[in-house]
């Protein structure tokens, strides 16, 4: 079996949130130390609070403050925190119903250890010392077993309330491209371009992705194509893309390499941009720094005739 | 058993703006599925089902957000279903929700699409830095812009066509209160003088970002015959897919499209689509994707398409008027796009699309696509039920 590569991928992201009326007042009370619950049609008190009624689905806005006390209803031991949870040490993950409310909340439970947690418990919230308007304003429960804690009697109306949060996003990966990807860039670095050819249709496939996507068969048998090619069509790109460091303008092409079935993706250089032509004969330029050709150039062989790569582009 | 004919009896939409900052999700698609069941003057108790589609869950970061937009949907107790089916998952929503009607299995759904594209980042989603992987070298625009060269290669068509389809799409969308680019200072050498951002590809010439939703009510016939106002009925419905890249692939004209449009036609018993079909609303996200599309979908033969732009029979008042709300060149929530496709054929057959309306529309085509081009789904709809 020959080597499959691996490498870790990582997607993150900080996405924006609008809030809404009943996420606002939510999150600002937080950052006052208030917890509002919402009134529903049929009197229960939801916190987290909803903007719509799970019964009649109508839209409810009577908020309501609730205690920072409360009691947990069930929990699990969470041995080994990870990257970005709210406490670093092993702790309990609880559903708490605060005082005044009908429904539970989940929130980190901190504890010395699971047989010091047990559902009924009495706990309260430890507050953020820092307070933004965001669930982590509640730094974590805590166990509590002095009095119920009396609401304050607020209405849910701030001052500068938040209207928006910023969720970052992350999730890890480990890729693998597979076994046809893996060959056809292992043969890059010998500056050679490997596809694989369909036993059923005979088409090449370049790269190759192990199967022909027409046939549903599976694809073994290696080609070699190029190094030659014919642009098939093509963009002048005149905007910057923020993750690239090439100047523009340049030409993106579609490139026909000789013998492949489909055409892949490259750069054009070695050629002012507005004379790059549908059928211009190009060859891949290698650079020590990667893995792929930085771009193609011009051969100098006549144009191709519009009829051999009519079913490229 | 034949199927149940299927109806378009309300029919919502959100005023489609850049950003959307004073609601939730859940706010904003509450909105449009309001103002469906105020259309067809139902209430919550009213319907069976809800069928939501959306674009990928990376473009706002929110797993399954059908999940959380239960309340806001009325959906407690009720069957709740997905689809997915990229830039065409509007359309794709719309037909999963007709057959759950057509099948009997429920009397009346409620099917809505949306995005939040202020709260999302729709390129960065599409193009993740995969190891190994040679960086895409032009973003969206660059992806389609090939493709169009391809095109005006293969049908010798003038230059000028794209900029025609963007002035016509952008005063279109003067006419209709909901479209998010409202350019009233639009003139075609506005357009032309935009920045070619992917040549030969302008910037006037592609659509913008948006946060938006739309919705439609979905009844059967007894639900018709109780429904307020004049329904839309469902002549013909399919979707077909292909796989991005495969040696033979035709981006200009994609098979897929040309069977779905095959099979919708089937359906409805249309023999020739530039006669018997009254206006169409077609998924074009850059300009030049309107003659490329009336051939795919059998206005024009191959190569003529934009002989039916250029002279003028898809304006307003043309004899096929193409994208009379403005279209997706005007307004862009990505999983909405396709279903406010399907719902403005729905409120022009209905006779209710107000300054856009086309007078006399009949039949109207509704046509979504997505993906590399390559997931298609439309549907047709009549001002008559299908055995009428």
């Amino acid at each position: 079996m020959p080597e499959v590569l691996k490498a870790p991928l990582t997607v993150e992201f900080p996405f924006t949130r609008s809030l809404g009326p009943v996420q606002s007042a939510f999150l600002t009370g937080l950052r006052e130390r208030v917890v509002l619950g919402v009134r529903t049609g049929d009197g229960r008190i939801l916190v987290p609070p909803v903007e719509y009624d799970p019964v009649t689905a109508e839209e409810i806005r009577d908020l309501v403050e609730v205690t920072p006390t409360g009691t947990v209803t069930t929990w699990a031991w969470n041995h080994a925190p990870r990257r970005g949870q709210p406490l670093d040490t092993p702790f309990a993950w609880a559903l708490v119903r605060l005082d005044g409310a009908d429904t539970a909340l989940l929130h980190a439970l901190d504890a010395p250890g699971p047989g010091d947690v047990h559902t009924g418990m009495r706990v309260r919230i430890r507050w953020a010392e820092q307070r933004t308007g965001a669930i982590t304003d509640i730094a974590c429960f805590e166990p509590y077993d002095g009095e119920r804690a009396q609401p304050t009697g607020h209405l849910g109306q701030f001052e500068e309330p938040i209207t928006g949060i910023v969720a970052p996003a992350r999730l890890d990966y480990t890729y693998s491209p597979g076994r046809a990807q893996s060959a056809y860039i292992k043969a890059l670095s010998d500056r050679r371009i490997v596809g694989e050819r369909c036993p059923s249709c005979r088409k090449v496939y370049v790269p190759p992705r192990g199967a022909c996507p027409t046939c549903g068969v599976a694809t073994g048998e290696q080609v070699e194509v190029g190094p030659r090619g014919t642009v098939t069509t093509f963009c002048i790109v005149n905007i910057k893309a923020k993750n690239l460091d090439i100047e523009v303008p340049y030409v993106y092409a579609h490139i026909a390499l000789d013998g492949a079935d489909l055409a892949l993706h490259g750069r054009i250089g070695g050629i002012p941009y507005d004379q790059v032509r549908m059928g211009l004969r190009v060859e891949p330029v290698w650079t020590e720094d990667s893995r792929y050709p930085d771009h193609y150039r011009p051969t100098g062989e006549p144009d191709a005739d519009y009829e051999t790569y009519k079913e490229l582009l | 058993m034949s199927k149940e004919p299927v109806a378009v009896v309300g029919v919502g939409q959100t005023k489609h703006v850049a950003a959307r900052r004073d609601v939730s999700i859940a706010g904003l698609v509450r909105e449009a599925a309001r103002s469906a069941l105020d259309d067809a003057e139902l209430t919550w108790a009213d319907i069976d089902a809800v069928v939501i589609g959306k674009a990928p869950d990376f473009f706002e970061g929110v797993m399954m957000p059908e999940l959380y937009l239960a309340d806001a949907l009325g959906a407690v107790g009720k069957p709740m279903l997905r689809v997915h089916t990229a830039g065409s998952v509007g359309g794709s929503t719309a037909l999963v929700a007709a057959q759950l009607v057509a099948a009997r299995v429920h009397a009346t759904v409620l099917t809505l699409a949306f995005e939040k594209q202020s709260e999302s980042n729709a390129m960065w989603g599409l193009s993740l830095p995969i190891p190994f992987q040679q960086p895409l070298l032009a973003g969206a625009g660059g992806f389609f812009a090939p493709h169009v060269r391809a095109y005006m290669r293969r049908s010798g068509a003038p230059d000028t066509i794209g900029s025609l389809v963007a002035y016509k799409d952008r005063r279109n969308a003067l006419k209709n209160p909901y479209a998010h680019l409202h350019e009233h200072d639009i003139t075609l050498e506005k357009v032309q003088a935009s920045p070619m951002l992917w040549d030969p590809i302008r910037y006037s010439e592609t659509c913008p970002s948006s946060d938006g939703a739309c919705a439609m009510v979905l009844t059967d016939r007894a639900g018709a015959a109780r429904a307020p106002r004049p329904p839309a009925w469902m002549l013909g419905g399919a979707m077909r897919s292909e796989p991005t890249l495969f040696a033979g692939k035709d981006f200009v004209s994609p098979r897929a499209g040309q069977d779905c449009a095959a099979d919708v036609y089937r359906q409805a018993g249309i023999a020739d689509p530039r006669r018997d079909i009254d206006a169409a609303e077609i998924y074009v996200p850059f300009s030049w994707y309107e003659p490329m599309w009336l051939e795919n979908l059998g206005f024009a033969a191959e190569g003529e398409g934009w002989k039916l732009t250029e002279s003028g029979v898809t304006e307003l008042d043309g004899d096929l008027p193409v994208n009379m709300s403005g279209g997706v060149l005007s307004t862009n929530p990505i999983g909405a796009s396709g279903m406010i496709r399907f719902a403005e054929a729905a409120l022009q057959v209905r006779g209710l699309a107000g300054e856009h309306q086309v007078d006399g529309a009949r039949k109207v085509l509704g046509h979504a696509y997505g993906g590399g081009s390559q997931f298609f789904s439309m549907w047709l709809v009549g001002a008559q039920p299908p055995d009428a």
